[in-house]
């Protein structure tokens, strides 16, 4: 390409639309007790914030913005939505 | 060369398959249909290789366009009034992923009342989204600005979606002798388009994330260096044009009379095609007049306009268009051209809604104008010409 245009590109990367994690207003948290390991979390979550570790699922706190789907899909009610600034971070 | 011998519409189609079109997602509304049936006809007899792209609607053709056109196929559409309407917002984003998609676009006026009759409002109301706007005034002329439209929208420098507007009816329904070249003449002048930023999927790219005021600041003004560059280039590609097929419809002006007038009209369209008889009966009468025609009214010929009418006793400007609250379009635009010249700038609006403007009523609106010059000494008028 030899364009002479400021074009709007992005590459793929983690986080690529900056740390969406302080968007958040309500945190979701597993409870692992509870939890199933069904992933059905991690292939919902919108934002690819839940990465599976150790055949579990983990939430990125860094970009989930706190949108509640984990924890209205769980079949098992494992995830609760939680409200204050210090929790998950 | 052969001629041929068909409609506004018809050649507009002849000229995209001569341009080696590859994707036309398009959607017929009134009266651009004709270019949509005769494409899906080239197509279904193996004339053509493209693919037609049929769309629930004009915002999902453009939307499909710019897709196609960012993954390196030459693409092209047409559409008409609402429909152009309604690509509005697509228009802005065709600009700013620089995809240099061409369009045919028959003006018409838009409802209500529901009018199918031509008018240029709704061209004009699209001056802003940063597409090249050629207008032009026969059938031949639409042959051959679709085949420069590729050659300057594709142009590294340039980068700019590129729609060709001419009337509806008038010219899209009338059928006129063209000179159309061979198809290796056009292929030696238009080179294949290579484009394949986005299909490298070693790299893979995406285009369009959110952009932060510093940045978007910069992609905006980098869209108005290319406006600005397209000027050489409509230059540049319009005369090697000329000099290899012998039809030459000026650059981003056509001018006639330009030495020996002293009273100018300045339009664009059909209504100058007009406007060029009505130069006759003028200058038979002993009024030295002339014409400009602009051909492309973005980007806007300032400089070209400032030139020829420097000096000119009057100008008189004809809009088929309508701006609301404000002075129409070439009014507007031939006005601010001007500004600081000592030039008397009159604006009439015609022939709204396909009302009918022919060389005899556009004579009458001259001598008008220069009778109110003349009695009233006014620097600037505008007037609705219903009659």
């Amino acid at each position: 390409m030899d364009s002479q245009q400021v074009l709007p590109l992005s590459k793929p990367k983690i986080g690529v639309a900056g740390r969406t994690g302080f968007w958040r207003s309500l945190t979701p948290i597993i409870d692992h007790d509870k939890c199933v390991k069904c992933l059905l979390c991690v292939v919902l979550c919108p934002e690819a914030s839940i990465v599976v570790e150790r055949d579990s699922p983990k939430i990125l706190y860094e970009y989930c913005k706190g949108c509640g789907i984990c924890a209205e899909e769980c079949p098992v009610k494992a995830i609760s939505m939680v409200s204050g600034d210090e929790v998950g971070t | 060369m052969k001629w041929v011998l068909d409609t506004g519409n018809h050649i507009a189609a002849l000229a995209a398959k001569y341009a080696r079109v590859q994707v036309i997602p398009i959607y017929p509304i009134t009266p651009q249909t004709s270019i949509a049936e005769l494409l899906s006809e080239f197509i279904e007899r193996g004339e053509m290789k493209a693919r037609l792209i049929r769309v629930e609607s004009e915002h999902s053709a453009m939307a499909a366009a710019i897709g196609a056109s960012l993954f390196g196929a030459r693409t092209f559409t047409a559409t008409s009034s609402h429909g152009l309407a309604l690509m509005h917002e697509m228009l802005h984003w065709a600009t700013g992923a620089r995809t240099p998609i061409v369009m045919a676009v028959v003006n018409r006026a838009l409802g209500p009342p529901w009018s199918i009759w031509t008018e240029y409002t709704d061209t004009m109301s699209q001056r802003d989204t940063g597409w090249i706007q050629a207008y032009v005034i026969s059938n031949q002329e639409i042959f051959d600005t679709i085949i420069q439209a590729y050659k300057i929208a594709e142009n590294r420098k340039v980068m700019l979606p590129f729609m060709v507007c001419f009337e509806g009816f008038t010219i899209s329904h009338t059928a006129e002798p063209v000179s159309v070249p061979e198809q290796e003449e056009i292929d030696d002048f238009l080179p294949s388009y290579e484009y394949d930023l986005l299909t490298n999927f070693d790299n893979p790219l995406t285009l369009g994330n959110v952009a932060f005021p510093d940045d978007y600041f910069k992609m905006r003004e980098s869209i108005e260096k290319s406006m600005r560059e397209a000027r050489n280039t409509i230059i540049s590609v319009c005369s090697e044009y000329s000099k290899k097929f012998g039809q030459d419809h000026g650059f981003l002006i056509q001018p006639f009379f330009e030495e020996e007038s002293n009273i100018f009209i300045v339009t664009l369209g059909g209504v100058a095609g007009e406007a060029m008889d009505s130069i006759k009966i003028l200058r038979n009468e002993n009024i030295k007049a002339g014409l400009v025609r602009i051909r492309f009214f973005r980007p806007f010929p300032k400089e070209e306009l400032r030139e020829i009418l420097r000096n000119a006793e009057l100008v008189v400007t004809l809009d088929r268009s309508t701006s609301f609250g404000a002075d129409p379009q070439v009014f507007c635009e031939v006005k601010s051209a001007l500004y600081g010249l000592d030039v008397p700038v009159y604006g009439a609006i015609v022939g709204l809604g396909g009302k009918e403007i022919d060389y005899f009523s556009i004579s009458q609106i001259v001598k008008h104008m220069m009778r109110i010059r003349k009695e009233q000494g006014k620097m600037e008028y505008l007037r609705w010409y219903m009659k």
